[in-house]
């Protein structure tokens, strides 16, 4: 097993780094440091981490209001209160109006798998990504995830960056540079698509190397940034595989393969099969649940073969 | 002011009658003697910030904002028309002088306290003013803002409340009490004043006195709904209900008298 990297520490690493160089850079907590692990950061720059205290709606407008006074705030909370409580707010007061902000949806998806469903960030994609002008960002793996900080701190417009805190090896290589409404293939192969997100990649990969010992090569594409897609690639993808699995840490509804569904509906129909959560997930480690909703390795193989395998319905 | 906004809103066919007559002292004695901004240049770094948080009485902030020169008065009778700049509630991408879009209550003190803190934090000298309705202070937004903002110790932060006591529905008093509204924010840990809301002298010169206190300030400003028009003052049924041609007439006829 290759080592496992926690995406938060990219995360401050790289917010540290920016933060030295641009004093506008603050960071807004809703009483989140520790988890947000910005202990680093208040200690560097007292004065320029913000904690509105447990106060969520507050969080977001203020984020809001720095960026009017000419500041770079990063809004940093658990994604499942950050996205859902203060969803109005970041309609109203950052997408709406515009307000450049990046919100830092920590330990989302079902990173606090052991704390349940009140605390699983599997909505967080649905909730966001109806926002228009909102770009979201779901980083793989480190390098990812320092790409991502640093884009959306050059960003016009607000973005929400979603950050696991789920141990992943490292797939990138570090001249990786994050594109707005780009994915990437990370493995040709010409008999279907594995489509992956955030934590999920690293399974996609594996599941890709088994499929081809079984004798089916399967294509695997990044798809990091979840708005803007980049359709020309996924339509690619149902073009010339024909059939696309769509695999990520959120509620098969709303999420990254509604978006990638809607693309191939739109303009390429193929196969498609989602996989993800479809219902509140039960209690459990991340690991764990993700194998649990079948989404195992073992589980995605099944998965492939099966969609590939499956008859057309007749016309 | 007030005989433009009920003609807007009567040409319109919509709008806030009753919360625009009650807030629009508070509006002008702000833009013609408070405020330092520059219509000419609405972005300066240097202005002063005003978040309007009951962005329902967007008319009163437009007439306002007109006069102040804004935008041209006659674009007044363009507001809700199809894909006009002046929406139902204000949007500060399509209009330079809002500076948050507002609409769904109990979000300006949010934005305002973190322009405050923006403020305090880059050195600006520059204020921020926020008015709220005292039906809106039932969001629990507001409270959570209260409590930081205090804490922050934001004495480049003032809060006006347009108290006129009554909601879209009732009185606030029949749907969710205030009382004791100075007592609460003075606990919350506020520098607080009552005042008169229509009483342009009396709101300017709290407004203008430095805030030497260390502490966000709030003024408690007593209003009527409808302030100004006979028919419409302190009725719940004004909240949003249209004048006739024949009631605006009388109510222009009302405010000619007065004036």
């Amino acid at each position: 097993m290759s080592e496992l990297f926690d995406c938060r520490d990219a995360f401050v690493a790289t917010l540290e780094e920016l933060a030295e160089q641009d004093p506008r850079i603050v960071a807004v907590v809703n009483d989140s440091i520790g988890s947000s692990k910005l202990t680093g950061f208040r200690q560097r720059w007292p004065e320029r981490l913000i904690n509105v205290g447990i106060a969520e709606q507050t969080l977001v407008g203020v984020g809001a209001g720095l960026a009017n006074a000419g500041l770079k705030p990063f809004v940093c909370a658990a994604s499942c209160f950050l996205t859902g409580r203060a969803l109005e707010q970041i309609k109203a007061d950052i997408v709406y109006s515009q307000a450049q902000v990046v919100l830092c949806g920590i330990s989302s998806g079902v990173a606090y798998g052991e704390l349940g469903p009140t605390h699983h960030s599997i909505e967080d994609l649905a909730w966001t990504r109806v926002l228009p002008g909102l770009e979201i960002i779901v980083p793989a793996d480190p390098v990812e995830t320092a790409a991502a900080v640093r884009y959306a701190y050059a960003a016009e417009g607000p973005v929400f960056l979603r950050l696991s805190r789920v141990g992943v090896p490292r797939l990138l290589d570090q001249r990786y540079r994050y594109e707005p409404g780009r994915a990437h293939v990370l493995r040709d192969g010409a008999d279907l698509t594995l489509i992956a997100c955030g934590v999920m990649v690293h399974r996609a990969l594996e599941a890709a190397e088994r499929l081809s010992d079984l004798g089916l090569e399967a294509r695997v594409l990044n798809l990091p940034s979840i708005a803007p897609l980049d359709r020309r690639e996924i339509v690619r993808a149902a073009q010339q595989t024909g059939a696309i699995l769509t695999l990520e840490e959120h509620s098969v509804r709303g999420g990254m393969g509604s978006a990638v569904a809607e693309a191939v509906v739109a303009e390429a129909p193929c196969r498609m099969k989602l996989m993800g959560f479809e219902d509140f997930a039960p209690t459990g480690e991340a690991n764990f649940l993700l194998d649990h909703v079948g989404m195992s390795v073992i589980g995605i193989v099944d998965a492939a073969q099966r969609l590939v395998g499956e008859p057309l319905v007749a016309k | 002011m007030r005989g433009t906004l009920l003609t807007t809103i009567v040409n319109a066919k919509m709008g806030h009658v009753g919360g625009d007559l009650s807030v629009i002292d508070i509006l002008g004695t702000l833009y013609f003697s408070v405020l330092r901004v520059d219509p000419t240049d609405p972005h300066a770094e240097s202005r002063d910030r005003f978040v309007l948080s009951k962005g329902h009485c967007s008319v009163a902030l437009y007439t306002t904002l007109a006069y102040a020169g804004f935008l041209p008065i006659e674009e007044l009778a363009s507001f809700a028309a199809p894909l006009s700049r002046l929406n139902g509630h204000p949007c500060n991408r399509k209009l330079p002088g809002v500076e948050t879009s507002t609409g769904p209550l109990g979000h300006g003190l949010p934005v305002a306290t973190g322009i405050a803190i923006g403020g305090k934090l880059s050195g600006a000298d520059w204020r921020v003013f926020v008015v709220v309705g005292d039906g809106e202070l039932q969001e629990g937004s507001n409270w959570e803002s209260m409590m930081s903002a205090a804490h922050q110790r934001l004495d480049n932060l003032t809060l006006i409340v347009d108290r006129n006591h009554l909601q879209q529905g009732d009185r606030t008093s029949a749907v969710t009490s205030m009382e004791p509204l100075a007592e609460r924010f003075a606990a919350f840990g506020w520098e607080t004043h009552e005042v008169d809301g229509h009483d342009h002298a009396a709101l300017e010169s709290l407004l203008s006195s430095p805030n030497t206190s260390g502490r966000p300030r709030c003024l408690i400003a007593a209003t009527v709904k409808g302030q100004g028009v006979s028919f419409i003052r302190d009725r719940v049924e004004w909240h949003h209900k249209v004048p006739s041609r024949e009631q605006l007439a009388a109510a222009l006829d009302e405010l000619e008298v007065a004036s």
